[in-house]
């Protein structure tokens, strides 16, 4: 699996923020990278889906387990 | 001599008749049917274009000046930036607090100096609807907020800020509660209800906190 393009690390954030931070973040990024995000936000992963299908940022991978982990591509 | 009759009108072969409509039937579905698909998807992607317009809208009232009701306003007002909407909110009597930076009382008049003094002086200072225990109600909020990794209220305003959410102080409540613009964060604009209902006919989602 190739590195991440960018890291962003949302432990301890909680609603909004992540969203926010990721939607700031991905603006700078070129169509095609990936983001590598963690976060502890119990609403995290029904945030990213909802986040994802709106803005149309395929989730490429979703995992749970000391830490939510998402990898994000900029479409 | 009778007139030559004029010549009947040759009726064609039916064989060749129904060769020829076979043909024309097939050019013709050959040439619409392409131009039928290609309209069909310039209408679905037409709509689709004005779907897209209208969902990306957000208009928010925030009437409300209480800790808990901005709180809420505040993040969902970021959390729809973040979804790539666009937002306004537009802040009008108790909410206009939300907006301040500081208090003057120069140039007021007694009643606007008394409404001023009764006001919170800013975000960091409103009162929560319920349990507010003569101000030790938010204290706790606060401490909560901290522990369960929540943004305050003067951050989550920050955070607008730099989201560029659109923040409108209504001019005629400002009259009303005695805020005059200098008090007010420079980034902000005035408007009206015209203003506001211009947005909200326009949004997908219209919210009154």
């Amino acid at each position: 699996m190739p590195d991440p393009d960018q890291t962003l690390n949302c432990q301890g954030l909680n609603c909004p923020m992540p969203i926010v931070k990721i939607a700031k973040t991905i603006k700078k990024m070129e169509s095609g990278q990936t983001l590598e995000v963690t976060a502890t936000d119990p609403a995290f992963q029904a945030d990213l889906n909802a986040w994802s299908k709106k803005t149309r940022n395929p989730i490429v991978e979703f995992s749970a387990e000391d830490v939510l982990r998402a990898l994000i591509q900029k479409a | 001599m009778s007139r030559p009759a004029i010549d009947p009108i040759p009726e064609f072969d039916p064989k060749l008749e129904a060769l020829v409509e076979q043909i024309v039937d097939r050019k013709l579905a050959e040439a619409l049917g392409d131009v039928n698909s290609r309209l069909e998807d310039a209408f679905s992607r037409l709509k689709e274009v004005e779907e897209a317009s209208i969902a990306q809208r957000v208009t928010i009232v925030v009437f409300s000046g209480d800790f808990d009701r901005l709180i809420a306003a505040f993040i969902i007002a970021n959390g729809a930036v973040a979804m790539g909407m666009d937002v306004s909110m537009y802040f009008t009597f108790w909410g206009l607090t939300a907006l301040k930076k500081e208090t003057k009382y120069a140039g007021k008049s007694i009643a606007e100096k008394m409404v001023s003094l009764m006001m919170p002086t800013g975000p960091g200072a409103v009162g929560t609807s319920r349990l507010n225990f003569l101000g030790v109600g938010p204290a706790f909020f606060k401490m909560l907020m901290d522990q369960n990794h929540v943004e305050t209220l003067p951050d989550l305003i920050e955070v607008a800020k730099d989201l560029e959410v659109k923040m409108i102080a209504c001019q005629m409540s400002m009259g009303v509660m005695g805020i005059k613009k200098e008090e007010l964060l420079d980034e902000i604009e005035y408007g009206g209800v015209a203003t506001y209902l211009g947005d909200a006919s326009d949004s997908r989602v219209t919210l009154f906190i």
